[in-house]
């Protein structure tokens, strides 16, 4: 039985996340091996030989696995998965347009954003926005998993260095082409990595008030999180929404600041530690799960609170 | 151009499910269905191309029993010009709704699929993928905007770390983020005039689809309830729960 984790990485370094899915995938107790596929990515193949647990990397360094495009790269990974029990990927964006595509491919099922791997063929995943926890046997021969990172610590590095095998497999993407990309500079923790996670929704009401967010999250050392209504006002830019739709997080601390608590919102956040929440109505449904809740007009309590810490 | 928009029938997203005590499920009955919102979103997609003489008819699919005729009426109400129920009663597993509507795929050659990212249900986020790899099209998940270009298509869409556009050939299988567009509501007239355009009943066994079982869901049941808390009277206070009591702030 071996595990194939494929990496993630922006071809300089691996991504935060499938340190994480490695983690998730030791307790399969088998040869776990890593497959980095990309451009000029050889820092990205050391990184993860050098991670705890993992056996083997698979470097595939070609300029068609450049911009990682689901076509190409699916094909490969389906090509290659032929001697593995198990591919996992992190529950990313990244992850959840290629893993289906190659479950595709190979015609078996899929185990979607996993929160806990109970034995080789049985995990555990939220259905209806966290609502409800499903139990999930797979009785394909090969078992492929996407991986809720937020539920999975990152880990450790070993000191000695798996070693890396070069892949010659060099497959086209004839009918995709990348064009541009437009990545949200933040000087802040990534969302779902912060310790510190502070939101704001509606309840600003204006795009310059959020600024009172980001003094809050930088007081704290902590990632800026939105809900949907303050993404959809133009508040903040979509990468930053925290919920079903958008980035699920786990952080020790998540202060919720004029958001009234939508179930859709609740999903992306309520295995927080702590959770407090700062509203002015106090019938919201944000107040029901939050650890700490203060009553009050967030705009005498920003104030108050990023000047008292 | 002709697209074909794929739509699913849904618990309604504001209804607080309850799970079955015996864990074999969610409670179905007697609780309000709706369009999955993401596929309002890939209806509307589709209704605006039409309307922009891009494209030249759209014809939305659902796998499901009868009931979800009423889904595919309100799609014909928003201004798809013909339905095709596919009656299927299979376990709703997305390798085999993305086989089920490669099937139709064939039938219908579309050259262009367009349906939600995932559904609110079983959160999967997998079909179109998974329809896309069967046919050998290209793939643009998580659209929040798309341009047709000459037997191109471009789309952008919402990344982790921002936007990314891409640029397919087509045919081309598109899935929907949140932000691509606002549905329109169905107007009464619209509603109407729905009941007198076409809607094609297809059983599974004349589509030819065989189906396997991939998975088993073995329980469901309620996620661990968290603890009440308690609302404090003062920032000082909070402040003061946060570094002594809960001990996440130093």
């Amino acid at each position: 039985m071996s595990v194939l984790i494929i990496a993630e990485h922006d071809n300089h370094t691996l991504s935060p996340e499938t340190s994480k899915v490695i983690t998730a995938s030791l307790s399969l107790e088998s040869d776990c091996q890593v497959l980095v596929a990309g451009y000029q990515c050889q820092a990205v193949a050391e990184q993860a030989a050098g991670i705890a647990g993992v056996d083997k990397v698979l470097l595939a360094d070609h300029p068609v696995y450049t911009h990682w495009l689901a076509e190409n790269l699916s094909a490969l990974i389906a090509e290659v998965s032929a001697d593995y029990s198990h591919l996992l990927m992190a529950a990313t964006t990244t992850g959840k347009n290629i893993l289906p595509r190659v479950a595709g491919l190979l015609d078996v099922g899929l185990l979607a954003d996993v929160v806990s791997i109970e034995s080789a063929d049985t995990v555990i995943r939220p259905i209806y926005a966290g609502n409800a926890l499903a139990k999930v046997k797979s009785v394909d021969s090969k078992k492929l998993i996407t991986v809720r990172t937020s539920a999975f610590a990152s880990s450790a590095t070993s000191g000695a260095a798996a070693p890396i095998v070069e892949l010659e497999k060099v497959i086209e993407s004839p009918n995709s082409e990348y064009v541009s990309s437009e990545i949200t500079q933040s000087s802040r923790p990534e969302l779902p990595a912060a310790r510190v996670v502070v939101s704001g929704g509606r309840g600003l009401g204006d795009k310059t008030h959020f600024a009172m967010i980001e003094k809050l999250a930088d007081k704290l050392g902590g990632a800026v999180g939105a809900s949907r209504a303050a993404v959809d006002a133009g508040f903040v830019s979509n990468d930053l929404q925290v919920g079903q739709t958008g980035k699920i997080v786990a952080p020790e601390l998540y202060i919720a600041v004029g958001i009234s608590g939508a179930i859709q919102h609740l999903a992306g956040m309520k295995e927080a530690k702590v959770i407090v929440a700062i509203n002015k109505d106090p019938d919201a449904p944000i107040f029901d799960i939050a650890d700490y809740g203060l009553v009050g007009d967030l705009f005498e309590i920003l104030p108050e609170l990023i000047e008292k810490l | 151009m002709k697209v074909l928009v794929a739509i699913k029938r849904v618990i309604d997203p504001y209804v607080k499910i309850r799970v079955k005590s015996d864990g074999s499920g969610v409670e179905q009955h007697n609780v309000k269905m709706a369009i999955n919102p993401f596929c309002e979103i890939a209806i509307e997609e589709a209704v605006r191309m039409k309307e922009a003489g891009l494209a030249s008819e759209v014809v939305v699919v659902s796998v499901g029993e009868t009931s979800c005729q009423e889904q595919l009426r309100t799609a014909l109400a928003l201004g798809a010009d013909r339905a095709i129920q596919i009656d299927s009663a299979a376990q709703d597993e997305p390798l085999n709704i993305a086989r089920i509507l490669h099937a139709v795929v064939k039938s219908e050659s579309p050259d262009l699929v367009i349906m939600g990212k995932q559904s609110i249900d079983s959160d999967n986020n997998q079909v179109a993928q998974m329809l896309a790899a069967i046919s050998g099209f290209p793939q643009g998940t998580f659209a929040s905007k798309i341009e047709v270009d000459n037997g191109f298509i471009k789309v952008t869409r919402e990344i982790d770390g921002g936007l990314e556009t891409l640029k397919l050939r087509l045919p081309a299988v598109v899935s929907t983020d949140l932000r691509l567009n606002e549905p329109r509501y169905a107007s009464l007239p619209n509603i109407m005039k729905a009941k007198q355009k076409p809607l094609d009943v297809i059983s599974l066994d004349t589509l030819g689809v065989t189906l396997s079982q991939h998975q088993e869901i073995l329980a469901v049941s309620p996620p661990p309830a968290r603890q009440g808390g308690t609302k404090v009277g003062s920032v000082s206070e909070l402040v003061d729960k946060l570094k002594n009591e809960a001990k996440v702030i130093s």
